[in-house]
């Protein structure tokens, strides 16, 4: 379908509406963006790129706010450990 | 946007660098499918002319661009997924908007506990919230807005619960009358909200779940209840965005950008409009983008004809400040091992041993992290007084690349102009 594409997260194709964030392909993937460091898990706080909780990896870039970034074809997200 | 256009239909020439993958800001960033986009145009005929006036006025955008430093006047330093480029401005408008204010209490940190604004802007880029419960709550207008939005968009909303007491919200309505244009605008919200209950005196005490959110305790006129859920909403009212002004060395005064009347910082040709300046909403931050585009345009007579709205607008920020004020119960409401610093994991009772934000951090990393302090810095503010210390570059977590070249000559086919020339 146009309105739709597929990305991979954790290597699992998951299909998001055009226009998504990064960070609603991994919400609907069923995955947390990251782990803190004791260990919790974290998803998107802020929404608006301020806040760093949504970071993941897009396409081997690390660090990457998943809230700020659209979603292409294809894209590989993966979550940070 | 207003600034760019303004400023473009003198005749400069002005770039649009915005940090959002799209144009509009928070309150307009256009939705993800089509068919949103042409409901915003049609029920934001606000918004919808103020594309057109932008498309129209010759504007250079750059969206998902974010600036981090500036390595000498005139000239900044900013990034994207791709890479980096320099940006010089012999006029430059900040903009740069506002946060929510977060405050810890026990499960903030679940999955699925987000900002109001916050869970606003995953809806709008793209996450499907048909038929998930959302409790709303936090304090001030912005939450009856996201609560309309999801709710429009097929959420189910047990309830807002709003921290200010019903005294101050009724003399927030009543000041409300000097707008005109904000009672239409209450009506409509009146209109979308029919039906969801709406508790003042009431907050969150708790979220609770194991991996992600199933239910929070509020606390409701005294009696504590647990409410099924499957996202909680959750900010307390907004902190202007001032870490760029205060880097390239504008007075900032209680939190604010110091500007004069023509919108201009205490730093030559750096003009700044919008929440930065005070929390007014959309209506003021267009006015003072404008005067700011104009001023910045050389067109000083253009942005006097402006003063009188902008006064006007203003008075609406002095009310909105009084009707939202944090109570302090909520001080109260994290527990030791509540984590406040969500970067570096510093939970309550280790900064309740410090008694300033720089000891704070010297010893326990709190404010330390990517976040640069942006949501513990004003959340400690408001739990112990402590005031942030000066900002530093780079002002956003950057490449190491990108500091590498800052002395390197730039590959200037990348670079774009900011600003007015």
């Amino acid at each position: 379908m146009l309105n739709q594409l597929s990305v991979t997260v954790n290597g699992t194709p998951v299909v998001v509406p055009s226009g998504a964030t990064v960070a609603v392909a991994v919400v609907l993937a069923g995955q947390v963006c990251r782990t803190s460091v004791s260990g919790e898990p974290r998803g998107p706080l802020c929404g608006m790129g301020i806040c760093f909780e949504c970071r993941v990896v897009v396409d081997g870039n690390p660090h990457v706010r998943s809230c700020q970034v659209l979603c292409r074809p294809g894209m590989e997200v993966n979550t940070e450990k | 946007m207003a600034a760019a256009a303004c400023a473009a239909e003198c005749g400069v020439r002005v770039g649009l660098v915005d940090d959002n993958p799209r144009l509009g800001g928070q309150i307009w960033r256009s939705e993800s499918s089509s068919q949103q986009e042409q409901e915003t145009d049609q029920q934001n005929p606000d918004a919808s002319k103020w594309f057109q006036r932008m498309s129209a006025s010759g504007v250079t955008t750059r969206c998902g661009l974010r600036v981090v430093h500036q390595p000498e006047s005139g000239v900044l330093l900013a990034e994207n997924l791709n890479g980096l480029c320099e940006l010089m401005y012999e006029k430059l408008v900040l903009a740069t908007g506002a946060r929510e204010r977060f405050l810890p209490f026990p499960g903030w940190t679940l999955p699925n506990v987000m900002g109001a604004g916050g869970l606003q802007a995953m809806v709008k880029g793209g996450l499907p919230i048909r038929g998930k419960r959302v409790i709303v709550a936090g304090m001030g207008p912005l939450l009856l807005a996201v609560a309309a939005y999801l709710r429009k968009h097929g959420a189910e909303i047990p309830l807002i619960c709003e921290q200010a007491s019903w005294g101050s919200l009724a003399a927030f309505s009543l000041a409300l009358f000097r707008w005109p244009a904000k009672i239409i605008q209450a009506i409509q919200l009146q209109r979308d909200l029919a039906g969801i209950p709406f508790a003042a005196n009431t907050w969150v005490l708790a979220a609770n779940g194991q991996r992600t959110l199933d239910s929070v305790d509020i606390l409701r006129a005294g009696r504590v209840e647990n409410v099924p859920c499957d996202y909680l909403a959750c900010g307390f009212h907004l902190v202007p965005n001032v870490e760029l002004p205060s880097l390239l060395g504008c007075a900032v005064d209680h939190g604010f950008v110091r500007v004069d009347d023509f919108q201009n910082t205490t730093v030559a040709s750096v003009f700044c409009a919008g929440e930065p300046t005070s929390v007014g909403g959309v209506e003021l931050a267009i006015i003072e983008g404008q005067i700011a585009g104009l001023a910045a345009a050389g067109h000083a007579t253009e942005a006097k004809a402006l003063f009188a709205k902008r006064r006007k607008a203003r008075r609406f920020s002095h009310v909105l400040d009084s009707a939202f004020r944090l109570r302090p119960e909520l001080k109260n409401l994290p527990l030791p091992e509540t984590m406040v610093c969500r970067c570096e994991d510093v939970p309550y009772s280790r900064l309740q041993q410090h008694t300033s934000w720089r000891s704070a951090k010297l010893h326990t990393r709190c404010g330390m992290g990517p976040c640069q302090g942006r949501v513990c810095g004003p959340a400690t503010e408001f739990l112990f007084k402590w005031n942030p210390d000066s900002v530093r570059p780079p002002v956003f977590p950057a490449r190491v690349g990108t500091l590498a070249t800052l002395s390197e000559q730039l590959d200037l086919q990348h670079s774009e102009v900011m600003g007015v020339k």
